[in-house]
């Protein structure tokens, strides 16, 4: 009664029944395109306000509490104040490179985002080849990245991008083997295929491989999102803002937004393969089945926001306790830590799906 | 000390012992290096600081030395020349390495030019500044020495050295400093993690640190020239803003250098009082040491907790002294008032509070994996090079070099108190790091042993309405939160200092920056920086 899949019926059916098939589609486009701007905005601002309330907190500090009743206005006025800058143009850059490198991380985290599965209903791309797509597309905002450091013709931003592409192009490999790893589990690339494979039991509690597969996926992740302890394309203390020094008013706005969504859009993705997504929770035995009951009654997006939101504050958590990383102990870590263990790791599922599974069955 | 001057004679007949109290000896220039060489065999290897005073009819170079093994030891060492002109005296750079920046000091302010040294640029005025301006005949009315064209600071890359050619005359001989194709990245003087305006040139390899050069004199305010105009009272409050953060043990140093040549008996209270002020001040300024090092490395959150322990202090003092940062608590002959009455016992409630929170600390960031794996082999400062580079302080003592001087020459209460000078022997970054942590576990042992026995009485002596200070040299030095800081007094007998000039731990701090830091990476540039906490206005002064 709380899923929103009645109000999308029926706005189908008004709309169907005035009007022709291709203009219904065509609304119907439209509507989405709003709604997913609408919802990665409303997303950023409150990630926003959730970070510096949450690291206020950890730091035995009130964080902002002047706009609005405990500070509830405060993303606002920054949106606006950030609206209003003077973007401040340079003498010296290639400004095709310097404007196209903000899109590209714009767009990339754009359409990671779309391929999240918000509730049983609503849902933006679901392709039979889901989880490529989420890996492919994240890639652009590494583009991004380096093109936004070397166009700056800044040696600061130039250190910056050259950090980020090391780390985020190794991290990728990373989190695309988990992600594999839990392919293999769940035989299909379509995301609601995997989803639908979680009904009863979800992928964390199906073997113990995907455990090991969602920690790296988490470490992989947070690295890819440029948070600390693996903020070091902007190490602050370092580099000052490394690779988005040069960028001003909404130009740098919109890496900030694309930052914060991302962290969202990796913890998404994480609460998709490795929590049900939006599945509710259920234990698979006879006498739990009033337990699955009140479970059930929990309206779906609401799981996945619930999931999603814990791992965005584990990903703070970790963010604001712990010292920033080395680059060449970051790719130790990557290079000579993760990848073999994820390897060995996508081994052992495949051996688990293909041998131990039938065997016992 | 007998033997020394023996061995001084021998090597040069020139010399001359003047004070039979201080040792203090006088060496005519041409001896100066071979005398400083003996000295150096001799182990007198810690060259504490190096003035110049402008006598108008010569210029006089000071040294001040000790040895590291025995730092009680202590000698004065003196040359001039007459040559005021074109005054050009040998270098003692080769031998002291510390000597370096002392040296361009001297060149920027008195026009002293050091034969054989590698580097003569001025040290803190544009490379086109006009004239000389510590020294006494110099025109300082405004607009008048005011560089002329326009100059940038980053591009200056010429470095003019002199030396002898085969017939014993002066050449001049100009290199550069960093190569054509060398990437060469600006690390202030505006940047989050330099602690105050500090310039850094670092030439880097990718990542690979290969050179740096630190500029300073960004926020130079002349402090030694202003004192010369001012009396002994007003003098104290510019003493805080040289180190900020320990503002209230400068201050110490020359109250106590001023008071010892008055020869002012100073009431035990204020004695007490001025121990526990300076140690307070020591916590805090460690607290923010450490807090600015853990930002450095990327853990906001300690930051915070370090800021708001000190805060704690700043409360404290803020009740007894009116000032928090800056206390202008010391006067000449005591303390400006007596502690408020509440003094006591939140000094008692501030001890177990930060005890505890020091677990906290050790839980939040000692322990954690990352910040271990960072600071454990990094950064390594030797023992010899930290008394080469005359390092002391915290520094000094994490490379195991017996350096503080609240042991070596006690002052204030210091020899009645019972505490441990915390020594390490690694020398590298966790070394550093620890040593600040541990010693505010002392410093707190050290006014938990006074707080209750602070004596009734007096807390300021009775001080002259005029303060003079009969003619003579002095030099006063105490522990400050950074190492040996030292106050250089010279007098004429009048209201105003002749010549007055500081020892700044910082400025040995920030010279160390370069052979501590090659071949390290950025990261790891910054983390040191934290680690050595130099604070710019005490460079700057």
């Amino acid at each position: 009664m709380l899923e929103v899949g009645g109000i999308l019926s029926w706005i189908h059916e008004a709309l169907s029944s005035s009007c022709p098939e291709w203009l219904t589609l065509l609304i119907e486009y439209v509507l989405i395109g709003v709604g997913f701007l609408a919802l990665y905005a409303l997303i950023a601002l409150i990630l926003i306000l959730l970070e510096r309330k949450v690291c206020a907190y950890y730091q035995c500090r009130l964080g902002p509490m002047r706009a609005g009743f405990w500070g509830l206005l405060q993303p606002f006025a920054d949106m606006i104040k950030i609206l209003m800058k003077e973007i401040i143009p340079l003498l010296k850059n290639d400004k095709f490179l310097f404007f196209t490198a903000l899109f590209l991380v714009i767009i990339g985290s754009l359409c990671t985002f779309g391929a999240l599965q918000f509730s049983k209903d609503l849902v933006g791309i679901d392709f039979n080849v889901g989880v490529f797509y989420v890996l492919a597309i994240s890639s652009l905002g590494v583009l991004g990245i380096l093109l936004a450091g070397w166009s700056s013709n800044n040696k600061y931003t130039m250190i910056g991008a050259m950090r980020a592409g090391a780390q985020l192009v190794s991290y990728e490999l990373s989190s695309g083997l988990s992600l594999l790893t839990i392919v293999i589990l769940g035989g299909t690339m379509q995301l609601s295929g995997l989803i639908e494979a979680q009904s009863e039991t979800w992928f964390l509690f199906q073997t113990p491989f995907t455990w090991i597969a969602m920690v790296i996926y988490l470490i992989a992740g947070h690295a890819e999102t440029n948070r600390g302890p693996f903020d070091l394309p902007e190490a602050e203390s370092e580099l000052t803002a490394g690779y988005h020094i040069e960028y001003s008013g909404i130009t740098f706005g919109l890496f900030y937004v694309g930052e914060y969504v991302n962290m969202f859009t990796i913890a998404g993705i994480g609460t998709m393969v490795f929590l049900g997504g939006w599945q509710p929770f259920h234990i698979n035995a006879e006498w739990a089945a009033g337990f699955n009951g009140v479970m059930d009654m929990i309206p779906t997006w609401l799981w996945f926001f619930a999931k999603a939101f814990g791992l965005v504050m584990l990903s703070l958590w970790v963010r604001w306790s712990f010292p920033r990383l080395r680059i060449d102990q970051l790719l130790h870590l990557e290079w000579k830590i993760l990848m073999p263990i994820s390897l060995l790791n996508m081994l052992l599922m495949a051996l688990w799906v293909t041998v131990l599974v039938p065997l016992f069955a | 000390m007998e033997k020394t001057l023996k061995m001084i004679q021998s090597v040069s007949s020139s010399c001359t012992k003047i004070d039979a109290a201080d040792v203090m000896v006088s060496v005519d220039k041409k001896d100066l290096h071979k005398v400083c060489e003996a000295l150096y065999k001799d182990g007198w290897d810690y060259l504490i600081n190096l003035t110049a005073v402008d006598n108008v009819e010569n210029i006089e170079i000071v040294y001040h030395i000790s040895k590291s093994s025995d730092m009680e030891k202590f000698m004065v060492l003196k040359t001039n020349t007459t040559d005021v002109e074109n005054p050009i005296i040998e270098t003692v750079s080769d031998i002291w390495k510390s000597a370096n920046l002392y040296e361009r000091e001297a060149y920027d302010f008195f026009g002293v030019r050091f034969l054989n040294h590698p580097d003569m640029r001025r040290l803190f005025l544009r490379p086109d500044w006009v004239g000389y301006p510590l020294r006494k005949n110099y025109d300082n009315t405004p607009n008048e020495g005011i560089p002329s064209k326009v100059h940038d600071m980053d591009a200056c890359e010429d470095v003019p050295s002199i030396t002898l050619d085969r017939h014993g005359e002066i050449v001049e001989n100009h290199t550069k400093l960093f190569g054509r194709n060398e990437y060469v990245v600006n690390f202030g003087p505006q940047h989050p993690s330099t602690h105050g305006v500090l310039h850094l040139r670092v030439s880097l390899e990718g990542e690979t640190i290969k050179k740096i050069d630190p500029n300073f004199g960004y926020i130079h305010r002349g402090i030694e020239k202003m004192m010369e105009s001012m009396t002994y009272p007003q003098m104290l409050f510019l003493t805080e803003r040289l180190d900020y953060l320990c503002g209230s043990m400068n201050r110490h140093a020359l109250c106590m250098c001023v008071e010892k040549a008055m020869g002012l008996e100073i009431p035990k209270r204020a004695e007490y009082i001025r121990t526990i002020f300076d140690e307070l001040n020591r916590i805090a300024s460690h607290l923010i040491g450490w807090a600015c090092m853990c930002n450095d490395m990327g853990s906001i959150t300690a930051f915070i907790y370090g800021m708001r322990d000190r805060e704690k202090i700043m409360d404290i003092f803020q009740e007894t002294a009116g000032g928090r940062l800056m206390t202008n608590y010391y006067v000449i002959g005591g303390v400006a008032q007596d502690i408020h009455p509440n003094f006591v016992n939140r000094v008692k409630e501030f001890i177990p509070y930060l005890r505890k929170m020091i677990k906290e600390y050790h839980t939040l960031f000692t322990g954690n994996p990352i910040a271990r794996g960072r600071m454990i082999n990094c950064g390594l400062l030797k023992k010899e090079d930290a008394i080469a580079l005359g390092m002391s302080g915290p520094n000094g003592r994490a490379s195991g070099w017996h350096c503080d001087v609240r042991k070596i020459a006690p002052y204030a209460a210091y020899s009645e108190v019972d505490f441990k000078e915390i020594l390490h022997d690694g020398g590298d970054t966790i070394d550093r790091y620890m040593i600040r942590l541990e010693e505010i576990e002392e410093s707190l042992k050290i006014i938990e042993q006074l707080i209750d026995k602070i004596p009734e009485g007096d807390f300021r002596a009775k001080v002259p309405a005029i303060v003079k200070v009969p003619a003579g040299e002095y030099y006063q030095r105490v522990e400050n939160a950074r190492g040996d800081f030292g106050v250089y007094l010279k007098s004429t007998g009048d209201k105003s200092p002749y010549r007055i000039k500081f020892r700044s731990p910082s400025m040995v701090a920030v010279s160390g920056l370069d052979p501590i830091c090659r071949d390290t990476k950025i990261a790891d540039l910054i983390m040191i920086g934290g680690s050595l906490d130099y604070v710019i206005p005490c460079i700057d002064r």
